[in-house]
């Protein structure tokens, strides 16, 4: 397979893909870049020109700048910390030998499978209603004042939602983990002398480190980026304007593209740090 | 102390009965090997006494007091697994110790302990690595090690060489009985292979299908197996088994020969065959004599052992004569007479 003629051949073959995804991932990408250095606003005078980083001043200094960078972080940091435990917990739950064991685990993945904007809407209507919500119906069940939960605990609310999402996918990452586990490794710590939650402590954990980091590093990328959930919900009210809707907002409602590619290219710059710092712990578990 | 009595116990997965009703002592400070074919059950015996398994009925005694529903923590038991068992992520020290961090030994002598088994398994320059970046016979040393530092009543042990390559396998089998001797602690040791029985064991259990066919001391088993089974298994080469007309000539149903309990020679003799394999060892030779007209299995092949060397082709004709006061009788039940 490695002779040279078979080498250059592979790579006329795969030349197509190649220059596809390079120009999926690269016409955008410079776009931003180029319209970041405008005043671009289509609806007002359309292009007006070169600013150099008069619109990365203006992102920065908008007192809607730092609010939308800490909702960001506070969501992803929530919903992982959320998906995390519980998803522990599940997997293992549900490495347990049990009665119906396959439908449980079909139920516990499903949530996976709806739409981020379906499954915000039915949280939105079914349960968060302050009337006709199933939350709402449960409070006047017990006498309590119904929260309007997506005005009064917004964050809590969109945090949620989306660990409900996403609890699934880290449940189903860890449970492969969990099963992997040396079934001797326990009995040889029960010998040993330790109770259930140091056998989970010193020999579970440790063995899901590397699980974790993975849900960890994917889970992040992705909700660094969820948009339809807010946009759905909280329309981005209440605080939970992140920096994903806060770029939206100024490219479609302030029709301001040239601002909002800005935003965008710090949105990259963010999503860089985090995945730096991620790799970099990810690498110390992977080659353990 | 580690008395270990087993009073009628059973064990039962579903609708199987692996162990049916079972009696056992072992002894104070007595190496008790427990030898039979895989799926036997010697495994789920063991982690009966560990208490890893709840036995379906019966009794278990642990010097004097009744174990029976003790957790496998309190029965002050050690057991070195046949994947070893170690924690991964910890380093060799931490192994080695976490049963003491487990049951709040201080550190001083925590690291006494480690220290002292370390040097006892030659495991002094690795306790700072993982288990990891460590050989086969490294990592069952780690694991031994783990399980001395507790200073149990009892030692249990599955299969514990089965990983290790033939030459390492000798290796640890000495330094394991040297291990018994020098701590002179009950231990009970799981395997297949009727030469680690042998070579370890103060007493044998061979176990068949959960049943014990007999126990021993193993030059009792060698001398006087019970019965047709345990004459097969113990010993190497296996020992020859004849059944039909040359059996009924000394009043049995199937007479036993051991391979080293024939003489041979190239004129004449009470059988005769022509050889097959000869396995020269230098010390001995084995030789496979086959058509010698007795029913004693696939081609009437019958195997004998010599001391030295014998000038012995492929092909020649050989004569038999078995020593006759060394002769094992079988009935037709397959229990020895007399
Ligand atoms: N957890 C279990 N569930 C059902 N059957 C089992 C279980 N453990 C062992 N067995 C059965 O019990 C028998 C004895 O097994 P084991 O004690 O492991 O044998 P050995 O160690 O002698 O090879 C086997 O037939 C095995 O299939
Ligand atoms: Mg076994």
């Amino acid at each position: 397979m490695a002779t040279q003629h078979s080498r250059s051949a592979a790579r006329i073959m795969m030349a197509p893909a190649v220059i596809l995804l390079l120009g999926w991932m690269l016409v955008p990408l410079i776009m931003t870049l180029l319209f970041s250095f405008k005043k671009y606003l289509p609806m007002r005078g359309g292009d007006l020109g070169w600013v150099g980083f008069d619109n990365y001043v203006r992102f920065v200094s908008s007192s809607a700048f730092w609010p939308s960078v800490s909702a960001t972080l506070i969501i992803v940091g929530g919903v992982l910390a959320i998906t995390i435990v519980f998803g522990v917990l599940l997997a293992i739950l549900l490495n347990q030998p049990m009665w119906g064991q396959g439908v449980v685990r079909i139920l516990v993945i499903a949530p996976f499978f709806v739409m981020p904007t379906v499954s915000a809407l039915v949280w939105k209507n079914m349960f968060m209603d302050p009337t006709n919500g199933l939350f709402a119906h449960l409070w006047k069940f017990f006498g309590a004042e119904p929260i309007s939960w997506l005005s009064e605990a917004s964050m809590p609310s969109i945090v949620m939602i989306v660990s409900w999402q996403w609890l699934p996918f880290a449940t189903l990452i860890l449970l492969t983990a969990i099963q992997s586990l040396d079934s001797e490794q326990l009995e040889a710590a029960e010998m040993d002398g330790a109770p259930p939650i140091k056998r989970f402590a010193f020999i579970t954990l440790p063995h899901l480190s590397r699980a974790i980091t993975i849900v960890l590093l994917i889970q992040t990328i992705f909700l660094l980026a969820i948009f339809a959930e807010i946009f759905v919900t909280t329309g981005g009210a209440f605080g939970t304007r992140t920096l994903t809707y806060l770029i939206f907002q100024r490219v479609l409602e302030s029709q301001n593209v040239g601002l909002g590619s800005a935003g965008g290219v710090y949105a990259i710059i963010l999503a860089n740090i985090v995945a730096i710092f991620l790799m970099r712990i990810v690498g110390k578990n992977l080659d353990a | 102390m580690g008395q270990i009595k087993l009073n009628q116990v059973t064990k039962s997965f579903g609708d199987v009965q692996v162990i049916p009703p079972l009696d056992l002592t072992i002894e104070d400070g007595e190496f008790t090997v427990f030898v039979g074919p895989s799926g036997c059950g010697k495994s789920t015996l063991l982690r009966l006494i560990a208490g890893l398994e709840d036995i379906t009925s019966g009794h278990i005694e642990i010097d004097g007091k009744d174990a029976t529903n003790v957790p496998p923590a309190k029965r002050g038991l050690a057991m070195v697994f046949q994947s070893y068992a170690l924690y991964p992520h910890m380093s060799v020290r931490k192994n080695i110790a976490f049963p003491m961090r487990m049951a709040g030994i201080d550190e001083a002598e925590q690291n006494r302990r480690i220290e002292g088994a370390a040097k006892a398994l030659n495991l002094t320059d690795y306790l700072d690595r993982r288990p990891g970046q460590l050989s086969g016979g490294q990592r069952q040393r780690v694991a031994i090690g783990r399980a001395i530092v507790r200073e149990p009543s009892a030692f249990l042990f599955d299969e514990p060489l089965s990983n290790l390559d033939a030459a390492l396998r000798v290796g640890m089998r000495l330094e394991i009985s040297e291990l018994h001797k020098r701590l002179a602690t009950t231990m009970i040791y799981v395997t297949h292979d009727q030469v680690e029985a042998m070579t370890m064991a103060d007493k044998i259990v061979v176990l068949r299908a959960g049943f014990i066919e007999q126990v021993g001391t193993p030059l009792e088993l060698y001398h006087n197996p019970r019965n047709e089974f345990v004459a097969g298994f113990i010993g190497s080469p296996k020992m020859n088994l004849i059944k039909g007309e040359e059996a009924q000539k000394h009043g049995a149903a199937t007479i036993g020969i051991r391979p080293e309990h024939t003489d041979v020679s190239k004129t004449d003799g009470m059988w005769k065959g022509t050889v097959g394999v000869a396995e020269h060892l230098g010390s001995d030779t084995f030789i496979h004599v086959h058509d010698t007209g007795l029913d004693s299995g696939p081609g009437d092949m019958v195997t004998v052992r010599i001391t030295g060397d014998i000038e012995a082709k492929h092909g020649d004709d050989i004569y038999l004569t078995p020593q006759l006061d060394k002769l094992h009788k079988f009935d037709a039940q397959g229990l020895r007479i007399g």
